[in-house]
């Protein structure tokens, strides 16, 4: 447990917004899914293969035997999922009750609440983007020259738990904070905004960037895979360098550091 | 420590539980749905601010790899419909009908004579899938242009055939409805072919609404009847549309 002083450092915007996002990815991610389920399969290029397959993942049910099996299919690879995709709690359907909202099937009321939490977290995103580029926030996420070269150090620290705790971010706490803000979420973003028809009128290029509506889905997807590794990796990290310290910064803004040589 | 102990633990339980705890804050007449649905009226003022009468994309014949998918109805079975089909549609008409100086009844044969217009564009569900086609038909101006809609009409009501339907007080038949912002729009077009043929059964025969910078369900298929209308309130549940009366955006541009 580290026992130098305390240091101010998460400013209140940091603290409010990380919360705000917090609750936003919860229900983006859940009502994510089941609007998933109307679809339940990932397509490349413009349009989704019917009478050919551009498939590269679906999840899906089929009977055998008399029993309804859940199977998911990745790269053409088959598994059977039974009881979490595809069949769950005796019923067809993609992604179990468990992590949909709402958890019966109604894709109307997940993209109500769907895009009701992507304007939260757009609108929240571009006042902080802006805010923290006027007041140098932005430049603590950025990793500078010393950062990198801190590096394997610090993935060497990292791999055996042995912890720092400085005034500022590590150079991996940097490089995952900063994916997140300047990576995913804005890759969320647009590939979301590559889905509406409307929005595909305003700026048609987007659908060059991404190969297509389809695979603007796609990605959309991946990214929220990856969130959700970003997610399991945050929660392991709080919990291993010392959760109630974490808890506190991330509340309060007050954070005890190691003291002496580690800043 | 015990205490965060306790915090995960109860985070477990919620998530065993399932997210049941959020579904009766969804129900359809919650003030937390009202909220979420909040949204739609953002959303749709965003759009529009952004959108102007720029296009939807189209495409290209080597983009079209396959039929077009139909959706929900897909073959009705009213008496008068199914005779109208089995003669080619000779007896069919189209009424533009409401907020107009001239209310007009046209045929097929007088449809396909007014000017047409040609696009291959992509057809988006609002379960997630697209599908490329090509699609041929009158533009919806031109024939609201014939009936001379008058300065008081703000909605296009598009009356369509099939009971998509059937519960203990009758039928239902799909109901949708568009604002003159996007009922104008030159891409915007009554279809009465698709793919290089007359346009299936499946897909809306003899004519269905394409509204490009908008989901599937706005394009309403079997249309017999164009109501021209200063107020959505009075049609179905009020919310301007069967989907829309069930809980989907009225303003499907997303």
């Amino acid at each position: 447990m580290p026992q130098g002083p305390l240091v101010y450092r998460q400013r209140l915007t940091t603290r409010i917004t990380h919360w705000i996002w917090a609750v936003c990815l919860f229900f983006l991610m859940l009502t994510g899914l089941q609007i998933f389920n109307a679809f339940p399969s990932l397509h490349v290029g413009q349009e989704s293969g019917f009478d050919y397959d551009n498939a590269i993942f679906a999840i899906g049910a089929r009977e055998v035997g008399g029993e309804v099996q859940g199977i998911t299919r990745i790269l053409g690879a088959e598994f059977d999922t039974t009881g979490v995709l595809g069949v769950s709690q005796g019923e067809v359907r993609a992604f179990p009750a468990a992590v949909t909202i709402p958890s019966k099937t109604s894709l109307a009321t997940g993209r109500v609440i769907h895009f009701f939490f992507a304007w939260v977290l757009v609108i929240t995103l571009a006042l902080w983007l802006i805010a923290s580029a006027l007041n140098g926030h932005l430049r603590q996420l950025v990793p500078t020259l010393a950062d990198l070269r801190a590096l394997p150090r610090d993935l060497k620290d990292h791999a055996r738990l042995r912890f720092h705790h400085g005034a500022s971010y590590n150079v991996l706490q940097k490089l995952a904070y900063a994916s997140v803000l300047f990576l995913a979420l804005p890759l969320m973003i647009l590939t979301g905004l590559s889905m509406s028809p409307g929005f595909n009128a305003v700026a048609p290029w987007l659908l060059d960037v991404f190969g297509g509506r389809q695979t603007a889905r796609t990605i959309h997807f991946l990214t929220m895979l990856a969130l959700v590794g970003f997610f399991a990796v945050h929660i392991a990290m709080i919990l291993l360098a010392g959760p109630l310290n974490e808890m506190r910064s991330i509340l309060t803004g007050w954070y005890r550091t190691d003291g002496g040589k580690n800043d | 420590m015990i205490d965060r102990r306790k915090l995960l633990l109860g985070g477990a339980a919620l998530a065993l539980s399932g997210c049941k705890v959020f579904d009766s804050a969804t129900a359809n007449d919650s003030a937390l749905r009202r909220l979420f649905a909040s949204h739609e009226g953002l959303t749709r003022a965003t759009q529009r601010a952004l959108i102007g009468d720029s296009p939807a994309p189209e495409f290209t014949e080597s983009d079209i790899r396959q039929g077009q998918r139909p959706n929900g109805s897909i073959n009705p079975d009213g008496a008068a419909y199914r005779q109208m089909a089995d003669t080619a549609f000779r007896e069919y008409r189209l009424t533009v009908t409401g907020l107009v100086e001239a209310p007009v009844t046209l045929s097929l044969s007088d449809l396909t004579a007014l000017p047409a217009r040609t696009q291959i564009t992509r057809h988006d569900c609002v379960e997630g899938w697209s599908c490329i086609a090509k699609w041929q038909g009158v533009p919806l101006g031109t024939v609201l242009n014939l009936a001379k809609p008058k300065v008081t009409a703000r909605y296009a009501v598009f009356h369509c055939f099939d009971a998509i339907e059937r519960n203990l007080s009758g039928e239902v038949f799909y109901y949708e409805s568009i604002d003159l912002i996007d009922a104008w729009h030159p891409q915007t077009i009554l279809a009465y072919r698709m793919n290089d043929a007359p346009l299936p059964v499946a897909n809306g025969a003899p004519l269905r609404l394409r509204v490009e910078r908008q989901l599937g369900y706005k394009m309403a298929k079997y249309v017999h009847t164009i109501e021209l209308t200063d107020t959505l309130a009075t049609l179905g549940a009020g919310k301007g549309s069967y989907w829309a009366d069930r809980g989907y955006e009225w303003y499907a541009g997303i």
